[in-house]
């Protein structure tokens, strides 16, 4: 039943949100302290409201409804959630949440896509290869070499390539995504200088998720090389290369597709903290900017954020399976 | 018999390297904590104790940091704290992952529904942005709490897991005979089906032990870890503060990140050499 399946992964993705934008709502009302007080003493220490400071509680709290049954504001926050009206930034006060996170999104999906893709594509095929009986030796003790970095978090080996590569080297910046004086503008300079920056946080992703996919992709080959049907193809006469890909490669590739919707969580929240060791100016360099400065709306904004563009990630991904595998639909 | 199966286990134990290496490089940090205060003074670890910014010499071996902290001293003391937490979170997971596969999958009907439902909607929220808005809500977490908050976001792997093996023992003939022959389900779930599960909860307590400490050193770099007790990412995350990195001290950033190293790396190895034990398809890779 195609519909069927449909329906019941959009409502997936809809639960999610609901249950995210529920702990966003919950959390800080469960937590000890007053979060309209919190935010009225960063923009107090910052000198911003110093008259007065009972009267503005009040007519903040008649501003953002905490009056209200506990009912009719939550009925309100997942309805402005689900619009995506994400309330003020306290540091950049008259701007928006969500207009804040559409500068710093750019960012973010360049890295994390391109870097992601790569990863993903070479750790599946370097996987395969480590468990195809006809590959070459060298390969096979290199491969397992790179599964144990899996398990580094990507921060930390970025410090390192920092270290070795931007301040002792000298080959890559040490962080940001352009050079600070330049104009921008579509040239192919411009183009360069951003990708020479975002080198060395793309490689730390790297070098950290290949070891993952081929490990996993590993697993799954292992149970399709002793099949039937690869000794028929053999039989018929195809060639090695043909057998290879679109009959081992092309059937373990499944559940890695399946564990990409499953990892990408992982994927996003451990960019956030590569961006904060490379000072780049996406949705991770803006949560550690507001945590340093208290920005509680900007961080509950950043935290709905991750839940969903990783939903987002997952339901496409859920929707793209069923061409990969017809057997899902039925 | 039991002997007898204790023995076969360490016998296949000790010829797995994975498994030896992983818990030689992890009780090596153990010994850090445990031997560790005999040699160095453990107040050190506590700021302006030292003076700032030395390199390291016979006096601070691993020089001291901006904040009057002698680096040695603070490995010392946090690589346990940071251990500690780890396996408070990871066992706290594991139980609750274990007993929740085991009913969804034992029990089936609406307690399987409901359980997987959850499962599957929280597997999706990354950890970090639920870990997010508690710690900014909560200041001044300590590493109990930390753990148990962890803990409450990371049991979903291994209900998942669980789920799966059990659905497929219960389907097994010695299952269906200790029903016929009257056991009762509390019964069946102690003596017959949980032996059969223990490797694979082993597996993923392991598992969950590292990606606690992950959670929990991502929340420490973001400056949101205890402020008190000094923990490898709070190390971590007042070298970046400082610009450690570029004001070349490498004797403070670097040994946390290599300790941390050495720890995911040792839990990976264990495991995997696990996961080949209770799944013995993967045996064949070698």
């Amino acid at each position: 039943m195609k519909s069927r399946y449909l329906v019941r992964r959009i409502g997936m993705f809809f639960a999610v949100i609901i249950v995210a934008a529920t702990l966003n709502f919950a959390i800080p009302r469960l937590a000890p302290g007053d979060p309209i007080g919190a935010v009225l003493e960063v923009l107090i220490s910052r000198g911003q409201a110093v008259d007065g400071v009972e009267s503005i509680i009040a007519s903040y709290r008649e501003r953002f409804g905490l009056n209200d049954p506990i009912a009719t504001q939550y009925l309100r926050y997942i309805t402005n959630s689900l619009t995506l009206d994400l309330g003020y930034s306290v540091t950049f006060f008259p701007q928006k949440v969500e207009d804040t996170l559409m500068d710093a999104l750019p960012w973010t999906i360049g890295l994390l896509a391109v870097s992601t893709l790569i990863a993903f594509g070479l750790g599946t095929f370097l996987g395969a290869l480590v468990a195809w009986p006809r590959a070459p030796r060298a390969l096979q003790g290199l491969v397992p070499l790179l599964m144990p970095l899996s398990a580094v978090p990507y921060y930390l080996l970025a410090l390192i390539l920092i270290y070795v590569l931007a301040f002792t080297l000298k080959i890559f910046p040490l962080g940001g995504a352009y050079t600070p004086a330049t104009k921008a503008e579509v040239s192919v300079g411009y183009v360069l200088d951003i990708i020479n920056h975002a080198v060395l946080p793309a490689l730390s992703i790297v070098l950290a998720q290949v070891g993952f996919w081929a490990l996993g992709m590993r697993g799954t080959m292992v149970t399709v090389v002793g099949e039937d049907y690869l000794a028929l193809a053999e039989a018929k006469g195809l060639s090695n290369r043909r057998i290879f890909f679109s009959y081992a490669m092309r059937n373990a590739l499944l559940p890695q597709v399946t564990s990409l919707a499953i990892a990408l969580g992982g994927v996003v929240s451990g960019s956030v903290l590569v961006e904060v060791v490379f000072n780049y100016p996406g949705i991770g360099w803006l949560l550690y900017n507001a945590l340093q400065s208290s920005d509680y709306f900007v961080v509950q904004g950043v935290s709905f954020f991750l839940v969903l563009s990783v939903a987002l990630a997952v339901l496409i991904v859920d929707l793209v399976y069923p061409r990969l595998d017809p057997r899902i639909s039925r | 018999m039991l002997k007898h199966r204790i023995r076969s286990i360490l016998k296949y134990a000790i010829h797995n390297p994975k498994l030896v290496t992983g818990v030689c490089l992890l009780l090596g940090l153990v010994l850090i904590g445990a031997v560790g205060p005999w040699f160095v003074d453990s107040e050190k670890a506590r700021p302006i104790s030292v003076p700032t910014n030395k390199q390291p010499s016979a006096q601070y071996p691993l020089g001291t940091d901006s904040g009057g902290r002698d680096v040695l001293s603070v490995m010392v003391v946090a690589t346990p704290q940071t251990l500690r937490m780890g396996i408070m979170a990871g066992l706290v997971g594991v139980l609750i992952g274990t007993s929740l596969g085991l009913i969804s999958a034992y029990y089936g009907g609406l307690a399987d529904t409901l359980i997987s439902g959850v499962t599957d909607t929280m597997l999706t929220i990354p950890p970090l942005a639920v870990l997010l808005v508690v710690a900014a809500s909560f200041r001044a977490l300590n590493i109990e709490m930390m753990a148990l908050i962890i803990a409450s976001l990371s049991w979903m792997n291994s209900t998942r897991a669980l789920r799966a093996q059990v659905l497929s023992l219960k389907e097994l003939p010695y299952i269906h005979m200790s029903r016929l022959s009257g056991l009762s389900d509390i019964r069946i779930i102690a003596e017959e089906i949980l032996p059969n599960i223990l490797p694979l909860a082993a597996a993923h307590f392991v598992g969950a032990v590292s990606g606690a400490i992950l959670a929990g050193i991502g929340l420490e770099v973001l400056g949101l870890g205890p402020q008190d007790t000094p923990t490898l990412g709070m190390t971590i995350y007042w070298a970046m503060l400082y610009s450690a990195l570029i004001r070349g001290m490498w004797w403070w950033w670097m040994p946390p990140i290599l300790v941390l190293i050495v720890l995911f790396i040792g839990l990976f190895l264990i495991s995997t050499a696990l996961d080949e034990f209770a799944n013995p398809r993967l045996r064949k890779a070698q």
